[in-house]
């Protein structure tokens, strides 16, 4: 019995000691978890971000919707969203993809595409300063790179890249947006062909893509395209100063795996970053050095005179060969996998950030004129020699966090770089190479983004973190939660968290300008005397109803509060109607909406001066609403019609009125 | 200092020519809705500004289209004033004293009834009301101020003299002076 009452009062201690550790260690984990909930808000900083109604932010930021395919426009230091840009993808409530005018712009090859991946918005850029004129972004799944007029916040246009497969490593301009790039992520058989996918190492290959932008229209075309071995090109920047006149492109699986890249395509120590010599590219074409190749894509232009958007059908790129054009392209050797790349604002380093390694390589623009200069080469691949490693390095910022991805510059010589693995930012002395400050991001940080901070005059005064995940920072919303962003202080030595706030999409890289480089450009209301739509009514005097065949074209105008014709009879079941619909507002801020019941389409919402089309084939009899669904005036709700649809072998009369 | 009336009066005549660059006349509405205002401007013959969204706030209470060929005035104004140049420069030329006077009350007469007279359609244009219209605010009329601010519902109306009509004001000023130089 002694024995048994000892056993019992020890294992009555061990549980006790078991308990006491239990709750201890929970304690602590719930005080760990809590730091990592909270972050470090080190005292009140919402007035250093409160916009006061009425008053404006002082950056607009352009961030890209990711897989939404949109482009979002929000304030800065707010964070508040002010639109959302239409670019890859339909959009219902503004009529993108659905009204006549903009259907061509989602053209490509293989057809129509309703969506696509947007990653990388890029400010255009003047002596290599944001200068506000236009927003570039590329879209990732169907190769294709977009313009938005940063006058109208409309996308003018839209390019497909051909001989490319996941058009990632784009748009990034080069100083005077004399370019922007496009590099395929996804090396595919050149030219596209039916063959066995293990023959990828002989029959595929990479292809980087360089459009040219005409200075005074934007408008875009594919100069160029640089032949290269099947890897994968994952991020690009243009050089500046001194380096102006290059690009340059990481890749990984330089391996050429075709399955399991997780594995294959993470087995050599180093890949490699294309340096392309764009300048001698230009001397190379005018010599004739160019392949004329078929090739099959789509060039889609908005006009804002007609409102109107054509889709071209493009036939033929050139294409230069590294192997008859030495000089065009340099391999630079590159730890682990390097994703982003970005170069300092002078010029002269090039940061490889290598996602699976722990440090980040800088190459040094001299060192790599120099190795060029006296031919220290490893090796030449397929035509491109590849710089001895040692010879261009500048340095490396060591065990500064896990998985680097992207850096950008504070124009006051330092870096900051992302780290996806340890989900951090870690601010770096461009130079000395020493790790200066690193805060935590709330989760999992991709891009991050300063004002200009690609660009040779960075305005350093915040940074934006774009995280990939968020789980518990927000109020829950099921299974799918919002993605967001993080807004930082960077004016002191230390980076100081100020804001999170939820975005759009994924928020994948963005672009940020002061908004005094905008803000006057922008555009109140288009002209209507300006006005060139072929179906454009200017005047109620001037609309009608044509019948041609089964189509009927209306010509409708739309101004506080009523429609012109708001009655409208002689329509048949199988009749494609046109609804030509122009609003004759010349005032800021008054667009009006249209939509008819059943019409198995999105409404149309037509700005100040504009003309916009939508169709309706209708399948049934009967009289059928419609309305503006714009809240537009204190007669809003009285802003309707009727339209009348008559079997179809009716002899129902073709007319129209308004208030008979 | 007497040789200078004549020219000073021809001046007086030619500084009336500004009506033909200038408006004379400025309504301005203020309201939330438009923070940095709407604006007609009267010309001699013509108004310009925002016409159409004065109209298209307007009618909601049912007042009248502004239109330029409303104002029959617009027609005939520049006539007069035309008139009134040529007469002055001959009157300068001449160099009659009461000739000089004689400008001096015509001029005084003309701007007056054309204050009346813009006065008048003031008073039509805020108090005819159509009986249609969507708004009725009972015993509310819109007339705008004759000179200075006014508050009209939610706007807040603003009527002043723009350039062309202190123009006015200096050439009769000016030749006043020439008369009265003439008459020492």
């Amino acid at each position: 019995m002694k024995y048994i009452n000892k056993i019992k009062s020890v294992l009555t201690l061990i549980v006790i000691a078991l308990i006491v550790a239990g709750i201890s260690s929970c304690g602590q984990q719930a005080k760990d978890s809590d730091a990592f909930r909270k972050g470090a808000l080190s005292s009140d900083v919402a007035s250093r971000v409160y916009v006061a109604p009425g008053e404006y932010d002082e950056f607009y930021a352009f961030v890209s919707g990711g897989f939404s395919g949109q482009l979002a426009v929000y304030g800065l230091p707010s964070g508040r969203l002010l639109r959302v840009i239409p670019v890859f993808s339909v959009d219902p409530e503004k009529a993108y993809g659905f009204s006549e005018e903009t259907k061509p712009m989602l053209e490509t090859s293989f057809g129509f595409q309703p969506w696509d991946d947007a990653h990388h918005p890029e400010l255009s850029q003047t002596d290599g300063n944001t200068d506000g004129r236009w927003c570039f972004i590329n879209g990732n799944n169907t190769p294709r790179v977009a313009r938005i007029d940063l006058t109208t916040f409309e996308t003018a246009e839209i390019i497909e890249i051909p001989n490319s497969g996941g058009n990632h490593s784009s748009p990034f301009t080069t100083e005077n947006t004399e370019y922007v790039v496009a590099g395929t992520r996804f090396s595919v058989p050149y030219p596209q062909q039916d063959v066995a996918i293990n023959t990828y190492a002989d029959k595929f290959k990479g292809m980087l893509s360089f459009i040219k932008v005409n200075p005074e229209s934007g408008l875009m075309n594919i100069e160029f395209q640089v032949l290269l071995p099947a890897f994968d090109y994952d991020l690009a920047h243009s050089g500046k100063g001194k380096s102006h006149g290059w690009t340059f492109f990481t890749s990984y699986n330089t391996e050429k795996a075709s399955t399991l890249l997780e594995v294959g395509a993470s087995q050599n120590d180093k890949d490699f970053i294309a340096a392309i010599n764009w300048k001698k590219a230009e001397e190379y074409l005018a010599q004739g050095k160019g392949h004329d190749v078929p090739a099959n894509y789509k060039h889609n232009v908005y006009d804002e005179a007609t409102h109107m958007a054509t889709s071209n059908q493009m036939n033929m790129v050139k294409v230069l060969l590294p192997e008859e054009c030495p000089g065009l392209v340099y391999f630079l050797p590159t730890p682990k996998s390097p994703h982003g790349i970005d170069v300092d604002p002078t010029g002269e380093y090039i940061v490889g950030n290598g996602k699976l390694s722990a440090d980040l390589t800088v190459h040094s623009f001299t060192n790599m004129i120099a190795a060029i200069d006296n031919k220290e080469y490893d090796t030449i691949i397929e035509g491109i020699p590849v710089l001895k490693f040692e010879k261009v390095l500048a340095g490396t910022v060591k065990a500064a966090g896990l998985g680097p991805l992207h850096t950008e510059f504070d124009g006051r010589g330092n870096g900051y770089t992302s780290f996806f693995i340890s989900s951090e930012i870690v601010k770096w002395k461009v130079g000395t190479w020493e790790v200066l400050d690193r805060v935590s991001t709330y989760y999992s940080i991709g891009h991050l983004m300063i004002p200009g901070g690609d660009s040779k005059n960075p305005q350093g005064k915040y940074m934006v973190a774009m995280n990939k995940i968020t789980k518990d920072r927000y109020l829950p919303t099921g299974p799918e939660v919002t993605q967001s962003a993080q807004l930082f202080d960077i004016t002191g030595d230390k980076m100081e968290l100020l804001l999170d706030f939820p975005t759009i999409g994924e928020p994948h890289y963005a672009q940020g300008i002061s908004a005094d480089r905008i803000v006057s450009k922008s555009k109140k209301i288009y002209k209507l005397e300006e006005n060139e739509h072929p179906y454009v009514a200017k005047s109620e005097d001037a609309t009608k109803v044509v019948r041609d065949g089964k189509d009927v074209h209306v010509y409708m105008t739309m101004i506080r509060s009523h429609f012109s014709p708001d009655n409208i009879e002689g329509i048949k079941v199988g009749d494609k109607v046109y609804f030509h619909v122009t609003n004759l507002e010349q005032d800021y801020d008054v667009p009006h909406g249209f939509s008819v019941m059943g019409f198995e389409n999105a409404e149309i919402l037509v700005m100040p001066g504009q003309t916009e089309t939508i169709t309706w084939i209708p399948s049934r009899i009967g009289v059928y609403p419609f309305y503006c669904t714009d809240f537009c005036s204190a007669l809003h709700q009285e802003m309707q019609g009727y339209v009348r649809v008559s079997a179809a072998n009716s002899t129902t009369e073709l007319k129209w009125s308004l208030g008979e | 200092m007497k040789k200078y009336a004549r020219a000073i009066m021809v001046i007086a005549a030619l500084t009336l020519g500004l009506l033909f660059v200038f408006p004379m006349w400025k309504i301005t509405l203020l309201a939330p809705q438009y923070p940095t205002g709407i604006s007609i401007e009267i010309y001699v013959n013509n108004i310009t500004g925002d016409i159409s969204n004065f109209n298209i706030m307007n009618h909601y209470v049912g007042m009248k289209t502004i239109t330029v060929k409303g104002f029959p005035e617009l027609a005939y104004m520049q006539y007069i004033v035309l008139a009134m140049m040529v007469l002055g420069i001959v009157i300068g030329l001449i160099g009659k004293k009461s000739h000089f006077w004689i400008w001096v009350v015509l001029m005084i007469v003309i701007g007056t009834v054309g204050l009346y007279d813009f006065y008048i359609w003031e008073y039509n244009y805020g108090h005819t009301l159509d009986p249609l219209a969507a708004i009725k605010v009972p015993g509310m009329a819109y007339q705008p101020p004759f000179i200075g601010r006014k508050e009209i519902l939610n706007f807040i109306a603003y009527s002043f003299p723009a350039f062309g009509g202190y123009a006015v004001g200096i050439s009769i000023f000016l030749a006043g002076i020439a008369a009265l130089i003439k008459s020492k």
